[in-house]
This record gives C-alpha cells, sequence and structure tokens, in this order.
C-alpha cells in the first residue's frame, strides 16, 4: 500500500505512510555503500558508522509495510555483504530482520520525532548486532563477542548520525 | 491448501526469505564459495563511483591539507613567531645586560688598578639638547661630591670635564666640543700638545710643527699637564695627519667610545693625579684589597 495515510488495524491513530520520489531508495542505498566502502579508508574511525542499516532503518520506518521493509532489508544487506568480505547473506539476514522489525514498529508508532529516531537507532543497532554475532557464532562457528565498549560507543554514534541523516533524507519523501 | 492469513504473509516471508539466506550461507560454507556472481555484479556496478569517489575525496582532502589546514598552520606560525619576537627581544635584553656586565666588569678593574684614586661610577642619563654642543648629563650630581671641572672617564680614555654639577645630576663636556680641551702627549715620541674638540666625533691634536714627525695610528695619551686628567690616560689615535702652515693639522679618533657611553667614571679630586698602569696594578694587588667606593652607577 502506498497512500499517503490509513489506518492501521483500525486501533492506532492516522499514522502517515511516505512515499518518497522515484529512484530515491536506490540512489540514496548506492551512495550509503559508496560512502560505507569510501571513507574509512581516509577515516578509519569511521568504520564505526553503519549506513546501510541507518538508510534500512529509516525507509522501514517510513514505509511502514513489513513486506516491503524486510524485502529492503534483504536488498541492502545482500549488496552490502557483496562489497565486504562475509559470505553473502551474512549483513542480509541482519538487514532483513531488521527492515521487518523496523516496519512493524513504524506502523504502530510515530517514529518522527528526533529522539524517538535515536532511541529506536541504538535499538535496532543492538539487535543488528546481536543478529549478527548469532550468525557468526552458530553458522560460521566464529567466536564474536556479545557487548563491547566500541559497540555501545557505535550505537551511540551511529544514533547520533541517524537523527540528522534522517531529517535529510525527509527530504526524499513526497508531499502528502 | 490453506491460505495464509494476510496478518502473517509478512512473516511468512520474513521466515522464507531468512531461510533463503540461511540455507546460501550454508551452501557457500560447504563449498567454500562466496557467491562471486553476484559479488562481481555488485562490485562492478559501484566500482566506478568507487573510483569517481576516491578521485573526489583525494581532491578534498588535498584542499583541506593544502588549505585549509594551512590556516592551522598559519595560526601556529604566528604564535611561533610571537614567541621568537619575545625571545629575541628577551635576548637582546640579556645581550644588553650582559654588555653592562662586562662594561661594569671593566670598570670594576679599572677602579681596583687605581683604588686610590677617589672615583665615582655614573650612569649617562642624557645628551645636549642642541646640535652644536658635545655634552652628556649623568646621574650624580653635588651631593655625591661631584664638582666643577672634575675629569670624566673610562677604562677605554678620557671622556670629557665636568662643565656644571647640580645636586643630583652633572653635566659633562665630551672632549669633542669645540670649547673643551686638555694636555696630551704623543704616547712614543713623548711630544706633548694640547688636544681639542673639533665639534664632531673627532679631536685634534694641535701646535705639531711640521718638523715633528707624528704616524698615523699613533697613540696619544694625557699629560697630566691640565690638572685635570691624570697622565697617560688613553686619548685617541692618530687618525690622520696634514702637512699645515705653520702647524700640522693632526685628526685624532678618540680612545673613548663617546658616541655609545652608558657609564663613565667621574674623578673625585681636583688635584693632580697619576693613575696606575696595569702592570703595576697587578703587582700591588696581592698586597692591598680594593677598597670599596661608590663605583655602581645608580639604579
Amino acid at each position: 500500500m502506498m497512500n499517503d495515510t490509513f489506518d492501521i488495524a483500525g486501533a492506532e491513530s492516522h499514522i502517515e505512510v511516505h512515499k518518497f520520489r522515484a529512484g530515491s531508495i536506490v540512489l540514496a542505498t548506492g551512495f550509503a555503500l559508496l560512502v560505507q566502502a569510501l571513507i574509512p579508508v581516509y577515516f578509519p574511525k569511521a568504520g564505526m558508522l553503519d549506513l546501510p542499516l541507518l538508510i534500512t532503518i529509516y525507509f522501514a520506518l517510513s514505509r511502514r509495510n513489513p513486506s516491503t521493509g524486510l524485502l529492503l532489508g534483504t536488498f541492502i544487506g545482500l549488496l552490502q555483504d557483496s562489497l565486504s568480505k562475509v559470505p553473502l547473506g551474512f549483513y542480509g539476514i541482519a538487514k532483513t530482520i531488521i527492515g521487518y522489525i523496523a516496519s512493524s514498529i513504524g506502523a504502530r508508532l510515530d517514529t518522527e520525532h528526533p529522539a524517538a529516531r535515536f532511541a529506536l537507532t541504538v535499538l535496532f543497532f543492538g539487535v543488528h548486532q546481536g543478529i549478527a554475532v548469532l550468525i557468526k557464532r552458530l553458522l560460521l562457528a566464529q567466536p564474536e563477542d556479545w557487548f563491547t565498549l566500541h559497540l555501545a560507543i557505535a550505537a551511540g554514534v551511529n544514533a547520533i548520525v541517524a537523527v540528522f541523516l534522517f531529517l535529510l533524507l525527509d527530504h526524499l519523501r513526497k508531499p502528502s | 491448501m490453506a491460505a495464509i492469513p494476510s496478518r502473517h504473509k509478512s512473516l511468512v516471508l520474513l521466515a522464507g526469505v531468512v531461510l533463503v539466506q540461511v540455507l546460501f550461507l550454508a551452501v557457500q560454507i560447504k563449498r567454500d564459495s562466496q557467491g562471486r556472481l553476484l559479488r562481481s555484479w555488485t562490485v562492478g556496478a559501484i566500482s566506478p563511483f568507487e573510483r569517481s569517489g576516491a578521485w573526489g575525496f583525494g581532491r578534498i582532502r588535498d584542499v583541506w591539507r593544502h588549505y585549509f589546514a594551512l590556516q592551522n598552520t598559519s595560526h601556529e606560525n604566528e604564535t611561533l613567531r610571537r614567541e621568537n619576537d619575545a625571545l629575541k627581544l628577551q635576548l637582546d635584553q640579556l645581550q644588553s645586560k650582559a654588555a653592562e656586565a662586562d662594561r661594569l666588569a671593566t670598570l670594576l678593574n679599572f677602579r681596583r688598578l687605581n683604588r686610590d684614586v677617589p672615583m665615582l661610577g655614573a650612569r649617562v642619563i642624557g645628551a645636549s639638547a642642541d646640535a652644536g654642543s658635545q655634552t652628556i648629563f649623568v646621574d650624580r650630581g653635588e651631593q655625591d661630591g661631584i664638582r666643577r671641572n672634575m675629569a670624566v672617564i673610562t677604562p677605554d680614555g678620557v671622556v670629557g670635564k665636568v662643565s656644571e654639577a647640580f645636586s643630583n645630576s652633572a653635566q659633562v663636556l665630551l672632549v669633542t666640543d669645540k670649547d673643551s680641551g686638555l694636555g696630551a702627549m704623543l704616547a712614543d715620541s713623548r711630544i706633548q700638545r694640547p688636544v681639542g674638540g673639533t665639534g664632531e666625533q673627532m679631536l685634534q691634536l694641535k701646535y705639531v710643527t711640521n718638523d715633528d714627525t707624528v704616524n698615523v695610528g699613533e697613540r696619544v695619551v694625557t699629560s697630566g699637564m691640565d690638572r685635570i686628567f691624570p697622565k697617560d690616560l688613553p686619548v685617541g689615535m692618530v687618525a690622520d695627519v696634514k702637512p699645515g702652515n705653520p702647524f700640522k693639522q693632526i685628526r685624532l679618533r678618540p680612545a673613548a667610545n663617546l658616541g655609545r657611553l652608558e657609564e663613565v667614571l667621574v674623578l673625585l679630586t681636583l688635584r693632580p693625579l697619576e693613575l696606575q698602569k696595569p702592570a703595576e696594578a697587578v703587582t700591588d694587588a696581592g698586597e692591598k684589597p680594593p677598597s670599596p667606593g661608590p663605583l655602581v652607577p645608580k639604579p
């Protein structure tokens, strides 16, 4: 459904479903992957950023459709896998799940407020990391820590970047 | 086949997509392959943009490094320049103090060599207000025992005489003034002649006949005949000798650096004095301790 607004299950208040300009999702995804691949070359500390994850969260929250969200997550995750050294599906699985959860939450909550976006990004970053560790431990049989201080800092940094990035991406929306 | 409820469709889709990817992962691990086809497509699609992006980032980085970062360098340069200026000033001050210490040490040494001669160190505090006269002012006056016509010297040579004594300062007429004169003699030939000022930075040895031999570079010392300056004090050096009628025109370069006077010694007596030569003083130095005297100029 690409309507501007619709009533979800008749229980929640009217939550706006946003439509985007043609090609904006693909372009934003491509740009995020490009920057993700380039920036750490010049600024190694920027490697803690996960721009594909932020793009997944944003569009999933905005579209508020779990099927669309999970497929978008799959698409972005697999592209990220393709540009990484991990097996294909590693980030695909993680982002598929994130896309699904984000769009499901987006369908029930107003996620336009920066504070909500910050909190949700921290939450999704944690879930994404948890899934990635699970995949590594169970499927790849590789040891991986569940939690490190670096990950906590990365969650905060990604959430801060997300607040501003989402404001920027809001301009890609079609006017309602 | 039972229909899936619409609200579970997305969940089923999720499970299916995840399952496919898990299987795909398993296949990759089993066959030790890395999904080369998909990777080559993705990399092939994105690499041109990466190259362009890398070029763009490189340009931005270059601009940053060569321009914006230089602003920091410029600021740093400014700070270093200021620090350098401050250090230069400090160095100048230290050099000045070191030079002053050297001069005072020379005065002290001179004072020790002539410990029986009452003398007073004074600091030059001013010069003449008119260009026509060669005078200076020192920071010692009548309260310190200075009187008119007292000799003013430096260890290098004569400076002049006190032309006026005030309560806390004194005016000194330099030997280079046109109205100045002193008894002198050629150090080698011992020919005694008066020396007068020229109004410039040179002196004139007067009344030397054309028959007298005077060589350039010869030293001229005080004769003591003027009863102001002690005998054998350096006056200057012959700089120029010209035949004249009836006397030679002999110009002397003052022994004391009259253009850069900072401290002088005032001989506190109007009686004729005889300064000791350094060799004599060395002999006596071990016998008598130097008497304390008001040598150091006022701070």
